[in-house]
C-alpha cells in the first residue's frame, strides 16, 4: 500500500511537470512559432504606447531572448521561489507561487486566484452533494424497477439533462425563479456572500447555480448508476448473496451498490477536479465571481498571464483529483490495492 | 397448488415442476414437468447438454429463478413443506440455512470487494444470531474443514488471492456453514483443471458423508456423475428422459439419448475406438421444442415406432425398480437394442 | 485385449522420416512490466524450451492443465507470436524469425482452428464470405469461381452448400465450428493446429467434430497438432501425445505407451484424476491425488517444475532439472524417478 502511494505521488508530480511544460509551450512557445517576436510579447508588458526601443529592452530584461530551457527554468523557479518582473519602467515583485503577472492590472495572478477559489469551491461542493444524492438514488431506483413508469420518466428527464446545455437550463431557471415573477424565490445572479460571513445568504445565493449545475451532472450520474446497477445485479455474486438467504435490501445495498458505485468514484473525482478548476458556463450565466468567470474575463481582455494562471491551477486540480481517485480506488477495490 | 395434494413423505420431492419464461420470441419452456424424489444422505446427478434446463431447475428449487418473468407451476416439497406456494420470505429463510448452492465459476460467484472470511461470516450470521467474533471462528473452522491450509490467515484474503481450486473450496465452506440438509452443486468443477476437479469431487464426497445432506450434482460430464451419484436423471429439452440408479444408467441404459451420450464420449477406461458414435443434429431450442418426443429429430430409432415419436409425447414410464424411461419403444425392444446393437459396439472398443 | 488396432494404425499412419515440423528449444517469455515506466520486473515463462517433431500424416496431441502453455505453443508454431528462443522449422524452412511478408506464402500450408466457435467468426459476414476469405486474401484463382469452391468446402465439412448466404448466428455451436474448419481447409493446408477444437461444444457435438477431423485427415492427408485439456479426447484423436506442465514437456510418447504405461508422475496423476463414466469398479480404482494447484508460471518451482506437487520428489528434484530423455523407444520422459521403469535397466 505504501509503495502504491509513493508510486502514485511520483506519478502525480511527473504529471504536473508535463502539464507545466505544456502550459509553458502554449503560452510562450506557440506564439513565438506563430511569428510573435520577443519584442511584440514584451510590448504587452510595457504597454502598446512604448517605443520599439523600449520594447526591445523590456524583452531582454524579461528574458524573452534567452534560450527556451532558460525561460522554462525561470518559469518553474517563479512558481517555486517567486519572481521579479523587470519590465523597464519599474520592477514588480511576484511572490511565490508566482503563476504569472498580469500586464493589465500590474498584479500577480496568484492572489486573484485565491480570491476567486472559494466561490468556485462553494459552487462545486454544493452542486456535487446535490447531484450525488439525486443522481445515484435515481439511478439505483431506476435499475431496480427497470421498465416502470418511474424508470422511464427519470430516464427521459436524464436524457434531457445530458443534452441540454447549461446556459439554456440556467437561463430558463433564472427566468422562472428570478427576475421579478411570482416564483422569484431565489436570488438573481451576481451575488456571492462568503460562508464565513453569513451561511444562510451564502446558500441562498448559490441555490440556483447549484441546481442548474447539479441537473446536468445528476442526469449523467443517474444514467451511469442505472447502467452500473443493471450490470452488477446480473452478476453471479448477486445470485450467491441471494442464495445465502440475505434479505433483498442487503443484497442490493451491500452487494449490488458496492459493486456498481465503485467505478463512479473515478468519474466523480475527475468531474469534481475539473469543476473546481472553474465552472465556466455556470459562473458566467449567473455572473458568479469564481475561477471560471475569471478565466473568461481574462480571455476577453487578452490577459495571457491570468489565463495561464487559471490553466495551471485547473490542471493542478485535475491531477490532484486523479491522485485522490487512485488512492480511493485502492481503498474500495482490494484487487487494485493488492496487485 | 390444488387443494387435494398430499404432502410428500420424501425429504425433497418435485412434482411436475414447470418453469416457463415468456419472451419476445415465444415461450421458453426451460423446465417442463419434472418430478423426482431425493432422500437425505443420497446424491442425485442431473446430466444433460447445454440449455436442457439443469440450472433453471436448481435455481427454481431455491427460489432463485428470475421471478419477474417466470411462470412456475407444480410442487416442490422440502421436508414436508411446499415451496412453490410459500411466500418469498419463507423460502428466503430456508436459503442458505436448510438448502444451499455451489456455483460453477467460483471467481465470479464471490464478491470481489469482500474478504472470503467476510462472505462466509455473512452467510452464517444471516441465520444465526451470533457476534462477528463467533462467526469468524466458525468461518475459520469451515475453511479448515474444506482443506484450506492456514485458514486463520487465509480467512482475511480476498477471492482473487485464492487459486481456482481454493476458491471452490471456499464456496463449499460458504454453502456448508449453516449445515444445510440440501446442497445443490451446479457444475461445481467445470471451471477447474482435472487434478483440481478430482480433489473437489473427493472433498464433496467426504463432506456429504459427514453432513448427511441430500446432494444434487448438476453437470454435463457423465464421468463426474458416475463418481458421485446414487441416482441419475438425464434431462433433454426441459424434461426428464431417463431416471434410475447409477447402475441402471451406466449398465442398462434404455433411452436412445442416453445411448447417444455414452457413445459420444471418448473414454480412458476402454480401448480407443476408430470412431465415436455421435448423436446427429444439435440440441433443440427450448422455444421450439420438437413436437412429440423432443429427441425424435436426432433419434436413430424414431422410425421404429411408426411415426409416433413426432406425434405424441411419450410418458415417463417405469421399467423396473424405479428405473424410468420416456420413450415410445416397447421396453423389451429397447432392452434388445441395448444388448445387441449398442453395448457390443461400446464395449468391443 | 490385444486389439489389431495398433498394427493397423502403424500401417496406415506410418510416419515418413522427414518431419513436417521440427521444433527445438522453443521458448516464449511474456515480459511482466510494472509502473509508469514499464520497467520489466519478470517474465511469464509461458513456453520454456520445448522440442518435438511432427511427421507428415500424424496427429500430435498437446495436453496439460490450464496455463501450461499449450495455446502459446500453438501460436508459436504458426508464428502468430514471435518466439523468445529456439527454432521452428517447417518443411525445411526455418521460420523462427522470418518476417511476416516472407511467411505469408507459408501460411497457406499452416492453419489454425480456434476454440471458440462464437467469437472466431465475424458475425457480419456471410458463411460464403468467411470461408472464401482465404482465397481472396491470398489472391488465389479457383477453377470454377470462389463460390463453387466454398460450396465444395461446406459439403466437405458436412454443411449444406445452400447455406452459403447465411450468417454465423443462424448456426449452432457445432455448425459454427464446422464453418471454422471449412475456412482453415480452404487453402489445402499441410499442417493444422487445432486449439481446443471441441472444448466449447456439447458432448454429442464434440463427437461429430472429432469424427469430422479424423475423416478429413484421412481424405486430405492432413497433419494435425491438436491442443486440448481433455485427456480422453486427446487419446482418441492423437498418434503421439506430449504432456505439458508449466511451459515444459514432461512426457512425449506414442499414444498407447503414454496412456498404458505413463512414466512421468504427472501423467500418472492426470490420468488417474479423469472421472470414468461407469459405475463398475467405483471405489476400486487406484487413485493418485495431487495436492494444491498448479504454481504460477511467473515464479515456477526450481529444477523439476512438478516437484512442489510430486509425491516422489526428492532433494535432487529441487536442485537438478531432469532432462527430457528417451527412456524407451519413442518414449521421452523428464523425471529423475520415472514410473513404470525399472530402476536398473534389465539385461
Ligand atoms: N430468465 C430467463 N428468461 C428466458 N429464458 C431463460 C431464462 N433463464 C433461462 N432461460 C432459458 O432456459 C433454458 C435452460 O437454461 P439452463 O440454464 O437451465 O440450461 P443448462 O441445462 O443449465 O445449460 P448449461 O449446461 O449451458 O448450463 C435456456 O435455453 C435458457 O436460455
Ligand atoms: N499475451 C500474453 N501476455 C502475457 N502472458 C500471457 C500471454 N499469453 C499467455 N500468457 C500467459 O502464459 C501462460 C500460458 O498461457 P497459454 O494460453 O499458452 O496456456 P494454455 O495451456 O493454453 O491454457 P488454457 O488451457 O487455459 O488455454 C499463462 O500463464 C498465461 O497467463
Ligand atoms: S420416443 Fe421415439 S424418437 Fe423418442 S427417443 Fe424413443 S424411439 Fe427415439
Ligand atoms: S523429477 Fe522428481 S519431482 Fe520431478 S516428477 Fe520426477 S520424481 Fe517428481
Ligand atoms: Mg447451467
Ligand atoms: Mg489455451
Amino acid at each position: 500500500m505504501v509503495t502504491y502511494l509513493i508510486r502514485r505521488l511520483i506519478g502525480a508530480v511527473i504529471m504536473l511537470l508535463i502539464v507545466s511544460m505544456a502550459t509553458f509551450a502554449i503560452f510562450f512557445l506557440v506564439p513565438q512559432i506563430a511569428g510573435a517576436t520577443p519584442e511584440g510579447m514584451a510590448s504587452r508588458y510595457v504597454g502598446r504606447t512604448a517605443s520599439a526601443e523600449d520594447a526591445k529592452i523590456a524583452a531582454d530584461r524579461l528574458g524573452f531572448n534567452d534560450p527556451l530551457v532558460v525561460q522554462y527554468g525561470r518559469f518553474i523557479k517563479g512558481i517555486v521561489a517567486g519572481a521579479e518582473f523587470d519590465y523597464g519602467p519599474g520592477v514588480e515583485q511576484c511572490p511565490p507561487p508566482c503563476l504569472g503577472y498580469s500586464f493589465i492590472t500590474r498584479q500577480p495572478v496568484w492572489p486573484d486566484l485565491l480570491d476567486r477559489l472559494p466561490v468556485t469551491l462553494s459552487l462545486a461542493v454544493g452542486a456535487a452533494v446535490l447531484w450525488l444524492i439525486i443522481g445515484l438514488s435515481t439511478g439505483v431506483i431506476s435499475a431496480l424497477r427497470r421498465g416502470s413508469v418511474f424508470d422511464r420518466a427519470a430516464m427521459t428527464l436524464a436524457l434531457a439533462g445530458v443534452s441540454l446545455p447549461i446556459f439554456f437550463t440556467g437561463l430558463i431557471s433564472l427566468l422562472v425563479f428570478s427576475y421579478g415573477n411570482p416564483f422569484a424565490v431565489f436570488a438573481q445572479g451576481g451575488h456571492y456572500t462568503p460562508i464565513t460571513e453569513n451561511p444562510g445568504e451564502w446558500a441562498y445565493n448559490l441555490i440556483l447555480p447549484w441546481i442548474t449545475l447539479a441537473f446536468l451532472f445528476a442526469a449523467q450520474y443517474a444514467r451511469l448508476t442505472r447502467a452500473g446497477m443493471l450490470e452488477t445485479m446480473g452478476e453471479d455474486y448477486i445470485r450467491t448473496a441471494r442464495a445465502k438467504g440475505l434479505i433483498e435490501r442487503t443484497v442490493v445495498v451491500k452487494h449490488g451498490m458496492r459493486g456498481a458505485l465503485t467505478p463512479i468514484v473515478t468519474i466523480f473525482g475527475l468531474d469534481f477536479g475539473l469543476l473546481v478548476g472553474g465552472a465556466v458556463l455556470t459562473e458566467s450565466t449567473y455572473s458568479l465571481p469564481g475561477l471560471g468567470k475569471y478565466a473568461i474575463d481574462a480571455i476577453t481582455n487578452n490577459d495571457l498571464p491570468k489565463v495561464m494562471g487559471v490553466t495551471l491551477l485547473s490542471a493542478f486540480f485535475v491531477v490532484f483529483a486523479n491522485l485522490i481517485v487512485d488512492l480511493l480506488y485502492a481503498v474500495v477495490d482490494p484487487r487494485v490495492r493488492l496487485s | 397448488m390444488s387443494a387435494e395434494t398430499t404432502p410428500s413423505d420424501a425429504f425433497l420431492e418435485l412434482r411436475d415442476l414447470r418453469i416457463h419464461f415468456p419472451t419476445d420470441d415465444g415461450l421458453v419452456k426451460s423446465v417442463d414437468g419434472l418430478s423426482f424424489r431425493l432422500e437425505r444422505g443420497k446424491t442425485l446427478g442431473i446430466v444433460g447438454e447445454s440449455g436442457s434446463g439443469k440450472s433453471v431447475t436448481s435455481l427454481g428449487i431455491l427460489g432463485l429463478h428470475n421471478r419477474k418473468n417466470a411462470r412456475v407451476s407444480g410442487e416442490i416439497w422440502l421436508d414436508g413443506a411446499e415451496l412453490v406456494s410459500s411466500t418469498q420470505e419463507y423460502v428466503r429463510g430456508l436459503r442458505g440455512k436448510r438448502m444451499a448452492m455451489i456455483f460453477q465459476d467460483p471467481l465470479s460467484a464471490m464478491h470481489p470487494y469482500y474478504t472470503v472470511g467476510n462472505q462466509i461470516i455473512e452467510a452464517y450470521r444471516v441465520h444465526h444470531r451470533v457476534s462477528k467474533a463467533v462467526a469468524r471462528k466458525h468461518a475459520i473452522e469451515m475453511l479448515g474443514r474444506v482443506g484450506i491450509p492456514n485458514p486463520a490467515q487465509r480467512v482475511d484474503d480476498y477471492p482473487h488471492q485464492f487459486s481456482g481450486g481454493m476458491r471452490q473450496r471456499a464456496m463449499i465452506a460458504m454453502a456448508l456453514c449453516c449445515d444445510p440438509e440440501l446442497l445443490i452443486a451446479d457444475e461445481p468443477t467445470t471451471a477447474l483443471d482435472v487434478t483440481v476437479q478430482a480433489q473437489i469431487l473427493d472433498l464433496m464426497r467426504d463432506l456429504q458423508r459427514d453432513f448427511n445432506a441430500a446432494l444434487i450434482i448438476i453437470t454435463h460430464d457423465l464421468g463426474v456423475v458416475a463418481e458421485l451419484s446414487d441416482d441419475i436423471l438425464v434431462m433433454y429439452g426441459g424434461k426428464c428422459v431417463e431416471y434410475g440408479t447409477a447402475e441402471n444408467i451406466f449398465e442398462t441404459p434404455e433411452h436412445p439419448y442416453t445411448w447417444g451420450l455414452l457413445g459420444s464420449m471418448p473414454r480412458l477406461d476402454r480401448e480407443s475406438t476408430e470412431r465415436l458414435l455421435p448423436i446427429k443434429g444439435s440440441p433443440p431450442s427450448l422455444i421450439n421444442i420438437p413436437p412429440g418426443c423432443a429427441f425424435h429429430p436426432r433419434c436413430s430409432y424414431a422410425d421404429r415406432t411408426g411415426g409416433k415419436g413426432s406425434a405424441e409425447v411419450p410418458e415417463l414410464s417405469e421399467v423396473r425398480g424405479g428405473h424410468k424411461v420416456r420413450c415410445h419403444l416397447p421396453a423389451n425392444e429397447r432392452h434388445a437394442i441395448w444388448e445387441s446393437e449398442i453395448k457390443p459396439v461400446l464395449e468391443a472398443q | 485385449m490385444n486389439s489389431p488396432e495398433s498394427a493397423g494404425e502403424a500401417a496406415v499412419k506410418a510416419p515418413t522420416r522427414e518431419p513436417l515440423l521440427a521444433v527445438t528449444g522453443l521458448a516464449k517469455h511474456f515480459p511482466v512490466t510494472k509502473g509508469l515506466l514499464k520497467r520489466q520486473v519478470g517474465a511469464v515463462k509461458a513456453v520454456d524450451g520445448v522440442s518435438f517433431e511432427v511427421f507428415k500424416g500424424e496427429t500430435l496431441g498437446l495436453v496439460g492443465e490450464s496455463g501450461c502453455g499449450k495455446t502459446t505453443t500453438g501460436r508459436l508454431i504458426t508464428r502468430l507470436v514471435e518466439p523468445t528462443g529456439g527454432s521452428v522449422v517447417f518443411e525445411g524452412h526455418d521460420i523462427t524469425h522470418m518476417s511476416q511478408s516472407r511467411i505469408r506464402p507459408l501460411r497457406r500450408d499452416m492453419q489454425m482452428i480456434f476454440q471458440d466457435p462464437y467469437s472466431s467468426l465475424n458475425p457480419r459476414h456471410t458463411v460464403g464470405a468467411i470461408v472464401g476469405a482465404p482465397f481472396r486474401i491470398q489472391g488465389i484463382k479457383t477453377e470454377h469461381g470462389i463460390k463453387k469452391a466454398v460450396q465444395e468446402l461446406l459439403a466437405l465439412v458436412g454443411l449444406n452448400p445452400e447455406h452459403y448466404n447465411r450468417y454465423p448466428h443462424e448456426f449452432s455451436g457445432g455448425q459454427r465450428q464446422r464453418i471454422g474448419i471449412a475456412r482453415t481447409l480452404a487453402l489445402k493446408p499441410k499442417l493444422i493446429v487445432a486449439d481446443e477444437p471441441v472444448s466449447a461444444l456439447d458432448v454429442s457435438i464434440q463427437a461429430q467434430v472429432v469424427n469430422l477431423l479424423e475423416d478429413l485427415q484421412n481424405e486430405l492427408d492432413l497433419t494435425y497438432v491438436v491442443i486440448a485439456h481433455d485427456l480422453s479426447v486427446v487419446r482418441h484423436i492423437s498418434d503421439r501425445v506430449a504432456v505439458m506442465y508449466l511451459g515444459k514437456i514432461m512426457e512425449l510418447a506414442d499414444r498407447r505407451d503414454l496412456y498404458e504405461t505413463p512414466r512421468h508422475p504427472y501423467t500418472t496423476a492426470l490420468l488417474s484424476a479423469v472421472p470414468i463414466p461407469d459405475t463398475r469398479g467405483r471405489g476400486s480404482r487406484t487413485r493418485v491425488r495431487l495436492q494444491g494447484d498448479v504454481p504460477s508460471p511467473l515464479n515456477p518451482p526450481a529444477a523439476c517444475r512438478f516437484s512442489t506437487r510430486c509425491w516422489k520428489a526428492d532433494e535432487i528434484c529441487r536442485t537438478v532439472e531432469p532432462p527430457l530423455v528417451e527412456l524407451a523407444p519413442r518414449h521421452q520422459v523428464a523425471c529423475h524417478f520415472p514410473e513404470n521403469t525399472p530402476a536398473v535397466q534389465p539385461g
